[in-house]
């Protein structure tokens, strides 16, 4: 069973959890032409690599982030957005 | 055993022919390169020398033919889908595949069985009939059906799914839904394409793709450069891979699909069975495998890795929906990689790089699609515009913001 290290609750099961998607920072829409608005609202960067991505602690209703590598599954760092502000 | 395959087994030389030549080494040009030995671009480059008499062709295959989606997939054919764009166009499919094993002079066991989409709550049942008025309105053979219609035609299914679910309350029956066998439909097309002169390059990657003025000057490959104006990129869950050879920014996110075979049984499941609700689909192969597929993994992952949670969960949907398989032995399980697009129909066409050509966006639907997207895809690369079928399936569509939402007909991986 795959287990992933929530940043409150330590180590829980898979199942416990929900994938957000990729960490995306909304641009203003008013600054935007409508092709670059539809580029943030669609396009997505799903190549290969390391990624920053959203998950959910179903059972506490944590939203944490998790650097994790698409391509093995192995989870590098997860950690609270607020954290992840103040370690830079 | 009959005599001529004791001698076969016995002789030295091998005097049954292969199905396509082995070139001996890749040329410095090609008219066109096609990236993936899958069924849709083996596909393209039978109908690019056969509609369009270009076969200076290579396609390149990384791994074997049919190592991809192709050879993975619970090979379930159908048109009853929910936009007139998708219907048109996989119903183009569908005329193919009944001609295809003629055509290409190959049995490919393709076999209409008839499709159930069971419903269990009214909210599903009229999605059904939607898709259904949609269907009937372009001529499809497509309604939706009443729990003793189902019962009658499939005895061994149990209604009120153990109570696990709310019961069935209706289906969307296709009776021309089918199922072939996947990996004579790559061979097929292979032959086809090889007898007319194009080139099969196995174990053989493209590692960079040159761009010149925004157009296509050539392929990188781990056996060396080619010099070509024309690159068709067919190669579903490794797009993402591709697109970034070439800079072009695309929905597509990939993830893993699951599934199963069971031991071989006698027959006794002529339909295919698919409940949204259960996140399973269930049919019988010609060989008595019961084939068995689940709804996508619920997060990214380039990487075909099966799990235990999908044999788990996968057995635990079957038995609620056939308790007779209580004693029955899963024989194998495997994943393959699903490019997913936001609204569930591909992404096909030319692009804003001249030359470099997209067939993707295949997620867990795109097997039923090999015929038409190679004949379609072959058109676009020979006239370089994109064939009518397609033209609502472009990338631009999401910059346009005109998405074609087949959700409602393509979630569930088949
Ligand atoms: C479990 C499962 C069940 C499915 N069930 C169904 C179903 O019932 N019905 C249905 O319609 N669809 C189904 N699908 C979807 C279907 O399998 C795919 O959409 C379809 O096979 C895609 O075919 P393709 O030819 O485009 O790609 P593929 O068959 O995946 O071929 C792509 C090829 O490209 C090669 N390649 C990749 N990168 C490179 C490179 N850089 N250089 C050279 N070669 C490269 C790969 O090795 C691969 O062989 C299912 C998928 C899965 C995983």
């Amino acid at each position: 069973m795959k287990i992933i290290n929530c940043p409150i609750n330590g180590p829980r099961p898979l199942q416990e959890f929900h994938f957000g998607g990729e960490v995306r920072t909304m641009p203003d829409p008013a600054e935007l032409t409508d092709q670059q608005w539809a580029d943030y609202v669609f396009n997505r960067d799903g190549e290969p690599g390391v990624k920053r991505e959203w998950w959910y602690h179903v059972p506490s209703g944590t939203w944490f982030i998790a650097e994790r590598d698409n391509r093995t599954d192995e989870f590098l760092r997860t950690y609270l957005y607020n954290a992840e502000r103040t370690d830079g | 055993m009959p005599h001529r395959l004791l001698k076969f087994a016995l002789s030295k030389k091998h005097p049954e022919p292969r199905m396509f030549r082995a070139p001996a080494g890749l040329k410095s040009e090609y008219d066109a390169v096609i990236i993936g030995g899958g069924g849709h671009g083996l596909a393209a480059a039978y109908y690019l020398a056969k509609d369009h008499g270009i076969t200076n062709v290579a396609v390149l295959e990384k791994g074997y033919l049919g190592g991809g989606g192709t050879g993975r997939n619970t090979a379930i054919v159908r048109s009853n889908y929910l936009t007139p764009e998708g219907v048109r166009f996989y119903q183009g499919s569908v005329e193919l595949f009944q001609d295809l094993s003629r055509e290409l002079n190959l049995n490919l066991f393709y076999s209409e069985r008839g499709h159930f989409t069971l419903a269990h709550s009214p909210a599903s049942l009229r999605t059904q009939r939607w898709r259904a008025e949609v269907n009937k309105h372009l001529g499809i053979n497509s309604r939706v059906v009443t729990p003793a219609f189902i019962k009658e035609t499939v005895p061994e299914i149990d209604l009120s799914v153990g109570g696990q679910q709310a019961p069935i309350c209706g289906a969307l029956y296709h009776p021309p839904g089918a199922i072939a066998r996947h990996d004579a439909v790559a061979w097929g097309y292979a032959r086809g394409a090889d007898r007319r002169g194009v080139e099969i390059h196995q174990q053989t990657a493209v590692t960079d793709i040159e761009i010149r003025d925004g157009a296509v000057a050539g392929v990188h490959t781990d056996k060396g450069f080619i010099k070509t104006r024309k690159v068709l990129s067919a190669v579903a869950g490794w797009t993402t891979h591709i697109t970034k050879m070439v800079g072009l920014r695309t929905p597509l996110v990939i993830h893993p699909l699951q599934a199963l075979v069971t031991e071989p049984l006698k027959p006794w499941l002529n339909s295919i069975v698919v409940s949204a609700s259960l996140h399973l689909y269930v049919s019988q192969s010609s060989r008595g495998e019961l084939v068995a597929g689940a709804s996508l993994d619920p997060y990214e992952l380039i990487s075909m890795r099966s799990t235990l949670d999908f044999a788990e969960g996968m057995s635990a949907g079957l038995l609620d929906l056939f308790p007779c398989l209580g004693d029955i032995k899963v024989l194998r399980q495997w994943a393959g990689l699903c490019d997913m697009t936001p609204d569930f129909s591909p992404i096909m066409g030319t692009t804003p790089i001249s030359g470099f050509y997209i067939d993707a966006g295949w997620g867990t639907w795109g097997f039923k699609a090999t015929p038409i997207s190679g004949k379609t895809m072959a058109f676009t690369v020979a006239e370089d515009r994109d064939h009518e079928l397609i033209t609502a399936f472009n990338l631009s569509r999401f910059n346009r913001l005109e998405l074609v939402g087949e959700k409602g007909a393509a979630s569930v991986g088949h």
